[in-house]
């Protein structure tokens, strides 16, 4: 089990509290304060994305996000609900031929994975039945900060 | 912390002061004062981030959208930058190569390339 779980509605109001409680995790965990900045933008971008591709869906699912410390790492897994909509055949192509007025929305889309890639060596972005999965880890230096 | 955001003129130019956090959630914000800004007729825009303590991508895709607006009216959109934090987003997405950084709004203000 992750060592914190959260589940929030897909607004955009509720992505500053989970990059709040992932950095207060991490920093429980041992992540370095110097990286702490980039767990916290990371963590943010992920939760954006899947609003968005949950708004965009109509889906009234919650975001999820699992906090996961271990010995000697720190992880961090935000999946969403929308790949039943994706994996509709032609959805994809019908929304991009409907979606003339809004391709500012696609283009942030696909600047918070270049955003997180960037910033996170370790990452993973994935899908399953359930929808897409974003997983970013990051070392822990807990030895180091104990007295 | 929410987004403040303030604007003053100097000469030709409009300095628009932005604080706190901009996300998904605050970003809209910034871009309705950008927009109505350059529908008033101001089309040379220095955006001061010194006080910005968060900008994600969404944030980025609004100064993208202003530097849009200005441009179709041959205006400018500056930002004054210093914090590392901050520069390194725009560095990952090569908008260092898009956007003039100023250090100061002095400078901004006196740019002119």
């Amino acid at each position: 089990m992750a060592t914190v779980e959260l589940r929030f509605s897909a607004l955009p109001e509720h992505v500053r509290t989970a990059r709040l409680v992932a950095a207060a995790v991490a920093r429980r965990a041992g992540v370095d304060e110097a990286v702490l900045d980039e767990v916290r933008l990371a963590v943010g971008e992920a939760c954006s994305r899947a609003v968005g591709l949950h708004q965009r869906s109509g889906l009234d699912s919650p975001v999820r996000v699992a906090l996961c410390e271990d010995e000697k790492s720190f992880s961090i897994e935000v999946g969403d609900d929308a790949s039943a909509v994706r994996a509709v055949p032609g959805a994809r192509g019908r929304e991009a031929a409907e979606s003339a007025q809004e391709p500012p929305a696609e283009a942030e889309v696909d600047m918070g994975l270049a955003v997180i890639s960037g910033l996170v060596d370790d990452v993973e972005v994935s899908a399953d039945e359930r929808g897409g999965l974003i997983r970013m880890s990051w070392p822990t230096t807990t030895a180091a900060v104990l007295p | 912390m929410d987004l403040s955001l303030s604007t003053r003129t100097v000469g030709d130019r409009t300095i628009v002061d932005v604080g706190g956090e901009i996300d998904v959630y605050t970003a809209p914000k910034l871009r309705e004062q950008l927009v109505e800004l350059v529908n008033d007729g101001n089309f040379h825009l220095v955006v001061d981030m010194e006080r910005v303590e968060f900008l994600d991508s969404t944030g980025l895709g609004v100064l993208v959208g202003g530097l849009k607006r200005v441009r179709a009216h041959e205006g400018s959109l500056r930002l004054v930058c210093n914090q590392e934090r901050i520069l390194k987003i725009f560095r990952i997405t090569g908008l260092t190569k898009v956007f003039p950084i100023h250090n100061s709004v002095d400078e901004a203000v006196a740019a002119t390339d």
